[in-house]
């Protein structure tokens, strides 16, 4: 298979890699180059600073908000999102009534369990967010006049519009919208899970509570790392951008100053709100930064967790 | 039908863990089978009333948006959960034609439309090269997409703006096209990398020793053989693709050139001044219910496509 190889190579693999260089690898590239410079990005003209945006960083007291929101998002909404899926999950595949011979089942109407939560997973982020807006809508939304009618008529909160409880409004749609991907996910992986091991388990007195932790977790780990991973960057990522942005508050999102403000926000106020493109870089690597630590971390526990078993 | 029978790679199973189930028959007393039927029930009803409180509170938000759709804006604001007195389809024709949504789902249609088909096209292209032909910088290439995947967008975002501008491809929705093809390839190649990786040799050979070119080769026996894995991984972009909003809201800010999502948020702050709420629902509905038949109906194979992303 020789004859032509190289040319079929290159003719192949030109126009792709042609794409992605340059609207993908040459702005991470520059990118990186721009957050040493003074760069506005409204004219062309820009001179070399150092390392002057990164102190600045350092000294910003929104990037610090920024950091640690998108932080809060890294480490709280995998935790709460992985922990709900499996929680459900188990439930979808042990927690039916036992047939005849079978150690564990599923519940009944498993399968329409799963295209139910599935829901949110095929809209766009933007109409969840759109969505939960006026749900949270103080006077009239959803919400409050869910708790007016059972009662609660005192207890309505502005959420979205409170400083203290718009962060937590965010993150509570996030996990709306992927807890059901997890759920499926998950599901599919205990499913494949032999019932032997149940059987052995139950006959052994074990409990379903000690089945969960003996042997369905430790045999869905690489699962749940690889899920872990994929919801941190998520939560890092353009999906925090797009619920804060639209859901919250103030020019452009952000909330009531800056309470909800997250890294891939700040970003993009930078850059096309405030005209400071090379500012906007910097903290934008500061954005890579967390999340390879981020990826790098949960890696690295994965692997220490694995080898207790 | 292999991408849609098998589980996501990640949950293979690790050798049994056998020390963790002999280690239960100690602690615990054997019980009897009366009891632990018991405990199954219990354990039934309580699972059954988790569920379905989860799937009550996927539904209603989705439900509660449908039921606004229909209402007067006076009853959207008196009473919320209140059924519509009767249904306002005014509503929806308000937002088709002078909310623009009609627009907003043409130029969405022709950007997903065209992305789509490149990236297939482009993903495949590149994913066959890298997965068959051994060649000087084959797995330098394969990193190079693959790093793509877990790196912020944002970033790449503020330089990108301003190599669009000088390309005069800013606003455009052809220039859209070209970004969405680009960002989606390295799951793409990813993805359908590993899928070629196991189709059989045996085929391609057969072709080229009749004296198909290579290029033949792909495009009519190699591409028919992964047809699996590209209805798998084209689902994956459509979603990405159609739902997006991060990318069309910093590249592509021109009123009439504005795809579904970023239309739906402009029109939430426009609405919002003019008090025409009942629209503002309408087009939510309108663009969420599309998508959610067409899960419905291709259940089975959106799932596989969508968990076949987690894998990465």
């Amino acid at each position: 298979m020789q004859h032509g190889k190289y040319r079929f190579i290159v003719g192949f693999l030109a126009v792709p890699l042609a794409m992605y260089a340059l609207f993908v690898i040459w702005p991470f590239i520059q990118s990186i180059y721009y957050s040493f410079t003074d760069w506005s990005g409204l004219s062309p003209e820009f001179r070399m600073v150092g390392f002057d945006n990164y102190s600045r960083m350092l000294d910003d007291e929104v990037f610090w908000k920024s950091l640690q929101h998108s932080l809060t998002f890294a480490v709280v909404l995998p935790l709460v999102t992985v922990g709900l899926a499996l929680f459900f999950a188990f439930m979808l595949n042990v927690g039916g009534r036992r047939r005849r011979g079978a150690a564990v089942a599923g519940v009944r109407g498993s399968s329409f369990y799963k295209i139910v939560y599935f829901f949110p997973q095929v809209l766009s982020i933007a109409i969840v967010a759109l969505l939960f807006q006026f749900a949270y809508n103080p006077n009239s939304g959803a919400i409050n006049s869910v708790l007016k009618g059972v009662g609660l008529g005192s207890i309505q909160p502005d959420w979205l519009g409170d400083p203290n409880l718009a962060l937590i409004c965010v993150m509570v749609v996030l996990v709306w919208s992927t807890v059901g991907f997890f759920v499926v996910l998950f599901s599919a992986g205990m499913a494949s899970i032999p019932k032997d091991f149940y059987e052995a388990a139950l006959l052994d007195g074990a409990n379903r509570f000690t089945t969960f932790f003996k042997i369905t977790l430790p045999l869905l780990w690489d699962t749940v790392q690889s899920g872990w991973i994929y919801m941190g960057i998520l939560a890092l990522g353009a999906e925090s951008f797009a619920v804060v942005q639209i859901m919250t508050v103030g020019p452009n999102g952000g909330g009531p100053d800056y309470s909800t403000i997250v890294m891939p926000l700040y970003v993009y106020q930078k850059a096309f709100r405030d005209g400071q493109a090379a500012y906007a870089t910097t903290i934008g690597v500061a954005l890579l930064v967390v999340t390879l630590l981020f990826a790098a971390v949960v890696m690295r526990l994965g692997r220490r967790e694995r080898l207790e078993y | 039908m292999k991408a849609i029978d098998t589980p996501p790679a990640g949950a293979a199973l690790p050798e049994p863990t056998e020390p963790g189930a002999t280690q239960v028959t100690k602690s615990a007393p054997p019980v009897t089978r009366k009891e632990r039927k018991a405990e199954g029930a219990t354990l039934n009803v309580f699972s059954h009333g988790i569920l379905i409180i989860w799937a009550i509170m996927v539904v209603m938000p989705l439900l509660w948006a449908v039921m606004t759709s229909f209402k007067t804006d006076r009853a959207i604001f008196t009473s919320p959960w209140a059924l519509p007195d009767k249904l306002h389809f005014e509503n929806w024709s308000r937002a088709w034609t002078e909310a623009h949504m009609s627009d907003y789902f043409l130029n969405t249609i022709l950007v997903v439309g065209g992305s789509l088909i490149g990236t297939l096209l482009f993903g495949s292209m590149a994913a066959y090269v890298l997965a068959r032909f051994d060649f000087p910088g084959n797995r330098f290439i394969y990193f190079l997409f693959i790093g793509g995947m877990s790196f912020p967008i944002i970033l790449a975002l503020v330089p990108l703006f301003y190599v669009l501008q000088n390309m005069a491809l800013l606003n455009t929705l052809h220039g859209l096209v070209l970004v969405y093809i680009a960002y989606s390839l390295p799951f793409t190649v990813f993805f359908l990398t590993a899928f070629f990786r196991t189709l059989p040799t045996s085929v391609a050979e057969a072709a080229f020793m009749d004296g198909a070119s290579h290029t033949r080769t792909f495009f009519q026996v190699m591409l028919p053989m992964a047809k699996p894995g590209l209805i798998s991984v084209g689902i994956f972009n459509f979603l990405g693709q159609w739902n997006q909003y991060l990318l069309p809201t910093v590249l592509n800010t021109e009123q009439d050139k504005k795809v579904l999502s970023q239309g739906l948020v402009q029109l939430a702050v426009s609405q919002g001044y003019k008090g025409d709420w009942s629209g503002l629902f309408a087009g939510l509905v309108m663009a969420m219910l599309p998508v959610l038949a067409a899960y419905i109906i291709f259940q089975r194979q959106v799932v596989a496509g969508l968990t076949a992303g987690a894998v990465k």
